[in-house]
């Protein structure tokens, strides 16, 4: 993994050319959950499923389990607040 | 046996160009472009090279494209002048951070306002601080030359930094000289094939090119690419000293034009330094004073020890900007060959004039006039203004 070679005690030297990173789908390491300052909440009772709410994430944050219910990637989700204004059904609201 | 010719500075460069045939050229015709995309699109046309030409939109599509090209695993580049440097900001940065190995045909000329196209280092000292090689040119056979070696510089392993080769504008670009080109062979040999390491078109591996990098790493980056930059010192002089060998010609960081008795030097950049050399021999000749150049070739990285240990000798030097700093102190290579020599603990008198603004004329006699400021400055250890102008009406 990029950040066992590359991590925030790496000297200049030891980075990378042009920071150019050889490894895919590294932005999953990049935790930009630590951004948010509301989170969104889900109320399963009110959910019905109509999952208006997972496309409109830009985060794809909001994940569909094997169950059909939803869950939300908390290392990711920025609480941007689109999913809560998107829901027809008051199932997800926004909290500080 | 080389082939001699007559060609204006744009109609070298684009056969540097065809000579080297590179991958990708994306350019835009701004206002005020230069011919060599056209004679490049011509080569194209008429299938003597196979180079991709990509007509975009703008300067800062052309530059975006290049890079884009280069990550690709392209040998790229393109070329512009003026306000087309200047749409290209935002990209130059980028081009250098990422470590792309493009290079950039700039014929020097004047920023608006007000409006005006004519020879002028506004455009590339603006762009000084980008992360780009910078090499200049006093005639248009320096201007192919310098072209010739750029891909071998930026794309060394130890370099890996976009590369701009400037030209005075109309000076050395549409002016026809008497020039002598390398054969086709001897400069695809010399050249070579473009086989990068990494690219983003090998499917045998991933990669990501220019990631987020805020404040944890953002220092470190910069750092890292400012080591490229001392290796480009070393590389530099390195592919001159290979060029000689098929050209006869021999470049450094600078040129040192009867410098090494000199009491009086003039430091400048570009095509006036051929008006200076005249004055000196002219001087040297009528009065015997003992006058020198030391002619600016590689301003990025920029040769701060040699350019000091060059002019240690000499009594007094006056270093001439073909463009303003607007910090009210003089010009951008005023401000660095004067800190070169306090660096080195040489405190000489030192005169910065600025000259040649918007393609204005500079004369023998101009040069005649400051060879003997600084005969005068010398003696009276006094320095009059440390910042003025050569040709202002006043």
């Amino acid at each position: 993994m990029i950040s066992d070679k590359i991590n925030e005690s790496s000297p200049w030297y030891e980075l990378t050319e042009g920071n150019k990173i050889y490894e895919a789908a590294t932005s999953r390491q990049f935790k930009t959950g630590e951004w948010r300052t509301q989170e969104p909440v889900h109320d399963d009772e009110k959910c019905k499923e109509c999952y208006l709410c997972v496309p409109v994430c830009p985060d794809m944050s909001i994940l569909v389990g094997e169950d059909g219910k939803l869950a939300f990637d908390m290392e990711h989700c920025k609480g941007c607040g689109i999913c809560a204004k998107v829901c027809p059904f008051d199932a997800i609201r926004m909290e500080a | 046996m080389a082939i001699r010719e007559r060609l204006s500075g744009n109609e070298a460069v684009a056969y540097a160009i065809k000579q080297i045939n590179p991958d990708v050229m994306p350019a835009f015709p701004i206002t005020p472009s230069t011919e060599i995309p056209q004679y490049v699109a011509s080569y194209i046309a008429n299938g003597e090279i196979d180079t991709e030409f990509i007509h975009v939109e703008s300067e800062h599509s052309s530059m975006s494209a290049t890079i884009g090209a280069s990550a690709a695993g392209a040998r790229a580049l393109t070329a512009t002048s003026s306000c087309g440097l200047a749409l290209m900001w935002e990209e130059l940065y980028v081009a250098a951070s990422n470590r792309l190995p493009v290079v950039l045909a700039l014929v020097n000329r004047a920023l608006s306002g007000p409006i005006n196209i004519n020879a002028d280092h506004s455009d590339s000292m603006g762009a000084r601080d980008s992360g780009w090689i910078q090499i200049y040119a006093e005639s248009n056979q320096e201007a192919y030359d310098n072209f010739v070696q750029s891909f071998r510089i930026a794309e060394h392993k130890d370099v890996k930094l976009p590369v701009m080769i400037c030209q005075d504008g109309f000076i050395t670009s549409h002016g026809v000289e008497n020039i002598e080109l390398v054969e086709d062979d001897l400069v695809k040999g010399f050249v070579g094939e473009y086989e990068p390491e990494h690219y983003l078109l090998n499917a045998n591996e991933a990669m990501a090119v220019g990631p987020y990098a805020v404040s944890n790493y953002y220092m470190e980056s910069k750092r890292a690419q400012t080591e490229a930059l001392h290796n480009a010192k070393r590389v530099i002089l390195e592919i001159a000293e290979e060029y000689e060998k098929i050209s006869g010609r021999k470049y450094g960081f600078f040129e040192e034009y009867k410098l090494d008795d000199a009491d009086y030097a003039i430091v400048i950049i570009g095509s006036a330094a051929g008006t200076c050399k005249a004055a000196v021999d002219e001087i040297r000749e009528k009065t015997g004073k003992k006058v020198g150049i030391l002619k600016i070739r590689v301003f990025r990285p920029f040769p701060e020890e040699e350019i000091a240990q060059a002019l240690k000798n000499v009594k007094s030097v006056a270093i001439l900007d073909r463009s303003e700093m607007f910090a009210g102190t003089g010009g951008p290579l005023g401000a660095e060959v004067t800190a070169a020599l306090y660096r080195a603990g040489m405190f000489k008198e030192v005169v910065n004039y600025i000259y040649g603004l918007g393609g204005r004329d500079i004369t023998v006699s101009d040069f005649e006039d400051v060879y003997d400021e600084l005969a005068r400055m010398a003696q009276t250890h006094e320095v009059r203004d440390n910042y003025k102008y050569i040709g202002l009406r006043e």
